[in-house]
């Protein structure tokens, strides 16, 4: 299949809703480079004013934990519950605090 | 993100515990507590290819969805009209595309789901290969094809495989604006001369039986409904939905003041729901296999999109190539 190994590749879509937000990953698409993905996510993900900034990426760019990792990684904070404000009783009289 | 059962054994056995047998059980208990499965995480090979075929089916059906309608845009009877009509062909072939997206993290290629597409070894919601002659047939689309979608889809909002799901939040939302519109369309009709109410009424006597087979076969029938049910990709039977959309929808078609094309349609007290007639499962299977009235049609015409739009595909990359290579050589 020669249409099979030209496919477009891939790219990861960021949108910022309104400014003052982060931008914040809404799915993916394929372009045949950055400025025609930064058009194709224009078409495919702001039809209704859903953002005001986008960012893509090559798919093929983003490194990811992997999920086998999990427990090492985010097991630890898991009895660190000291790290939470609710973790200290303080008396109902004291204010602001 | 595991189950208490799982951390209780200790965080050295969970680094032991990678046998197959043990993976599905951690699967299981992790679909089954609702949290929700990533492209990365370990699952079944029947899970993933349940979801390649339900997802792509149903990317499929949206991309095929809009041709029935498009056949209607150069001749929308108004501005308005033609304007959100164009919108709603377009959020079709969106949706579509957030599909093949989800699909594409399960490891298939979308180049790979279009194949199946145009070689026609890959199904499609039967629905859209029956013809849309008037322009009554583009409301009772709107209203019952994507009213009996909607019902389809909202359950799938919380499929356990998070890309799916996350793609139906975004179709769910739009589709709703779909439905209304269809529904806007049926009323100005159905309260206008009286020839635009009968184009109404033969609308909804030609969609009403194909939009409630949209649900699939009688779940006694159905083959994949258990297994599906138990992975938490379908949350509801095909006749749980179904009844859902009858009880919703005739009230409805009453308000327009058109008939349900179904004589044996009664309100039944006792169960405070509608009983419907016999479905004919022949008509439903022989679309399905391929000799509806215009499934010959239908795949013509994304053929013809798909060769005619190559060169463009073909310029696109070639440009990109060669200002990639001009970058480099300046650089």
């Amino acid at each position: 299949m020669s249409e099979q190994r030209k496919q477009w590749p891939l790219y990861e879509v960021f949108i910022r809703a309104r400014s003052g937000l982060e931008h914040k990953h809404v799915g993916s698409i394929h372009a045949v480079d950055a400025r025609q993905a930064i058009e194709h996510a224009r078409d495919l993900y702001t039809r209704r004013q859903e953002g005001v900034s986008i960012w893509v990426v090559r798919s093929s760019e983003i490194i990811a934990s992997d999920p086998g990792d999990a427990e090492a990684l985010f097991e630890p904070a898991k009895d660190k519950i000291y790290r939470h404000p609710t973790f200290y009783s303080i008396p109902d009289e004291v204010k602001n605090l | 993100m595991y189950t208490q059962g799982l951390d209780s054994l200790g965080a050295d056995c969970l680094h032991q515990a990678t046998d197959a047998v043990t993976l599905e059980q951690r699967f299981q208990s992790k679909v089954d507590a609702d949290d929700r499965i990533e492209p990365k995480d370990w699952m079944p090979e029947a899970y993933r290819q349940t979801l390649i075929r339900q997802i792509s089916q149903h990317a499929h059906s949206e991309i095929v969805g809009m041709l029935p309608e498009g056949n209607w845009i150069t001749r929308a009877p108004s501005l308005r009209r033609k304007a959100v009509l164009i919108a709603k062909v377009q959020d079709e072939g969106g949706h579509g595309m957030y599909l093949y997206s989800a699909a594409e993290t399960l490891g298939v290629s979308r180049d790979e789901l279009l194949e199946q597409l145009l070689a026609g070894t890959a199904k499609y919601s039967s629905i859209f290969n029956y013809p849309t002659p008037t322009w009554a047939d583009v409301g009772a689309i709107g209203w019952l094809v994507d009213g009996a979608a909607i019902m389809n889809q909202i359950p799938i909002c919380r499929c356990s495989y998070g890309p799916y799901a996350r793609a139906m939040v975004r179709i769910c939302k739009e589709e709703s604006f779909h439905q209304r519109q269809g529904f806007e369309i049926m009323m100005t009709l159905a309260r206008g001369t009286p020839e635009q109410h009968r184009m109404a009424q033969d609308a909804l006597d030609r969609w009403w039986w194909p939009s409630i087979m949209m649900f699939g076969p009688n779940d006694a029938a159905s083959k994949h409904t258990a297994q599906s049910m138990r992975w938490k990709i379908k949350r509801f039977t095909n006749d749980e939905l179904r009844q859902k959309f009858i009880d919703i929808t005739v009230p409805q078609a009453e308000f327009l003041g058109l008939k349900v094309p179904d004589p044996d349609l009664r309100w039944d007290e006792a169960t405070q729901h509608y009983v419907h007639g016999t479905i004919d499962w022949k008509e439903f299977e022989e679309v399905l296999k391929g000799n509806g009235p215009c499934n010959r049609e239908r795949l013509e015409a994304r053929r013809r999109a798909h060769d005619d739009g190559r060169w463009v595909r073909e310029a696109a990359l070639a440009h990109a190539e060669k200002q990639r290579a001009r970058e480099t050589r300046a650089a």
